[in-house]
């Protein structure tokens, strides 16, 4: 039997459509779910204030600093070194086994649990090079989580700059150096931009990697050398060891705010540069 | 003056008598891998001249081309016999300052390719590299390369706009415009006209006729008649060989190569 093709076409896109609804409801469903058991606990208060008796009162303020600062190190750390690599890969390598070699090696980086990296993390910055646990080794364990994504994205992006683009720079007198800086990395920006946004996010997020790395002290960190608690392993915390729910939905909010208006400053950020350039 | 020594250069045949020629192509071969693309190929360009270049596809036209400003050293796969000199000295000496030959040999290419900037910036980027940081420098520069592209009088208002957004014809005159700032001696065209419509080509034409005062003009055409409108000496390619070569007049009125008169009368290619 044979279906009309408007009839498949019209179950087509309702499938489509039923989909993409189910995707955009649940993560509807999980965001009001926080923040309708969340928002309410928020206040000036709870963001500025440390936590008393295990973080059951008072506020995140030492975990807002300590997020802060890991996912600053995470990125300042990750960022150069991944759009380094994609540049080196893309502008100054012929494909071969090296490149190759890479970025099979990046893709495993990237499949491999966070707790497998928090577990490097303990072995290698904490124990052998003894930073102990840390600012400075949860950041430097989650710049090695987000490097394969900040590699992967600015690749892209890199390749997508048309090759005429390069001969047009070459042809006006550029070194290879000018022809990847002004040209190429210069119209691949907001792909690469896209790609620190969203390691920005899984820094952010981060959990088992920094647990192991970073510590779980309660107190404001004086410098990164020293333990300090983010967000989401104070969340953890709270919830597993049923400490406060109403705090740890709290925090969830405080996070989950944090990363959209991330997401969206980032885009805005980016349409305008794009706009202009 | 100029003048009399275009009509020098056109009575003279090669080699050239008293005018030095510009660029001397001497027993040039190129091969991508194990592909041979140009064979030996012997071939002056003169000063104030407008050379076109002509031959069916992958006669190696274009292959020459890049070699003139080596732009072929970027494919992996390239390598070259013979020598090409400018001005006496041969540009693939390993000393050659690339940057600074491509400045001196300009290239516009088929398709026009406005960076994604503006239209300002698209013409001041390659006299910044070249180390020109005066605003007013750059802004006469600007008008002028504008203006003997005959673009200036459509954009003058709207130097900040992007160069994308100008139409396909506008675009080339744009990249034009782009390398005549770099201020160049040799001014290679490739195929400048093959995606415009004919009063664009007819305005890049023009544009020759006034630049070849100052310029060595390198036109590579799909175009038999723009060839023989347009320039003054005329090339045949054909496989990678150099066939033929001389006054276009002669070349199109009188061919000496049957194969130069089948492919100008159109039987092939």
């Amino acid at each position: 039997m044979r279906i009309a093709p408007s009839i498949t076409q019209r179950i087509a896109v309702s499938i489509m459509w039923t989909l993409a609804a189910v995707a955009m409801g649940v993560l509807a469903f999980i965001i009001t779910y926080i923040l309708w058991h969340g928002l309410p606990h928020l206040s000036w208060a709870f963001l500025t204030e440390s936590p008393k008796s295990m973080g059951r009162e008072g506020g995140v303020f030492p975990m807002i600093v300590g997020t802060l600062w890991v996912t600053m190190l995470a990125v300042v750390i990750a960022a150069p070194v991944g759009v380094a690599t994609a540049i080196y890969l893309t502008e100054y390598t012929h494909e071969g086994k090296m490149t190759a070699a890479i970025r099979f090696g990046a893709d495993c980086l990237a499949g491999i649990p966070s707790i497998i990296f928090g577990l490097f993390g303990f072995v290698f910055f904490v124990i052998t090079l003894g930073m102990g646990l840390s600012v400075i080794s949860g950041a430097l364990t989650v710049a090695l989580m987000v490097l394969p994504t900040i590699i992967r994205t600015s690749e892209e992006a890199i390749r997508a700059v048309p090759r005429a683009y390069r001969d047009v720079a070459y042809g006006l007198g550029s070194t290879r150096w000018q022809m990847v800086t002004r040209v190429v990395v210069r119209s691949a920006l907001p792909g690469i931009a896209t790609g620190v946004v969203l390691s920005v996010g899984r820094s952010i997020s981060e959990t088992a990697a920094v647990m192991l790395t970073a510590g779980s002290a309660l107190g404001l960190p004086q410098s990164i050398f020293q333990s300090s608690r983010t967000l989401s392993l104070h969340f953890y915390i709270l919830s597993r060891e049923g400490i406060s729910m109403t705090n740890a939905y709290a925090t969830a909010s405080v996070l989950i705010i944090a990363i959209m208006a991330i997401n969206l400053s980032a885009y805005w950020l980016m349409r305008r540069f794009v706009g202009k350039a | 003056m100029t003048q009399v020594m275009e009509q020098i250069v056109q009575s003279v045949p090669q080699p050239a008598g008293p005018v030095p020629a510009k660029m001397v192509v001497e027993d040039f071969s190129a091969s991508f891998g194990e592909m041979q693309v140009l064979k030996r190929v012997n071939l002056q360009i003169m000063p104030c001249e407008r050379l076109a270049i002509i031959g069916p596809a992958s006669s190696g036209k274009t292959t020459l081309m890049r070699s003139l400003n080596r732009l072929n050293d970027m494919e992996p796969q390239f390598s070259r016999e013979g020598r090409i000199q400018l001005d006496g000295h041969d540009i693939y000496h390993p000393q050659t300052d690339v940057p600074a030959l491509r400045r001196r040999v300009g290239m516009v290419y088929a398709v026009p390719t406005p960076l994604p900037w503006s239209i300002y910036e698209n013409i001041t980027y390659g006299p910044r590299l070249a180390g020109v940081t005066s605003r007013q420098r750059l802004d006469a520069l600007v008008e002028s390369s504008l203006r003997a592209s005959f673009l200036w009088d459509e954009v003058k208002d709207r130097l900040d706009m992007p160069g994308t957004d100008l139409s396909g014809g506008q675009q080339q005159r744009l990249c034009l415009s782009r390398v005549l700032a770099l201020e160049p001696e040799v001014l290679l065209l490739d195929e400048p006209c093959s995606g415009l419509d004919p009063i664009s080509t007819a305005r890049i034409e023009e544009a020759m006729v006034e630049l070849k005062r100052k310029y060595s003009i390198v036109l590579v055409t799909n175009n038999t008649k723009q060839a023989a409108r347009a320039s003054d000496r005329t090339a045949f390619f054909l496989m990678g060989e150099l066939i033929e070569c001389g006054p276009t007049v002669e070349l199109f009125t009188n061919p000496k190569h049957q194969r130069t008169s089948d492919y100008i009368t159109g039987h092939f290619g």
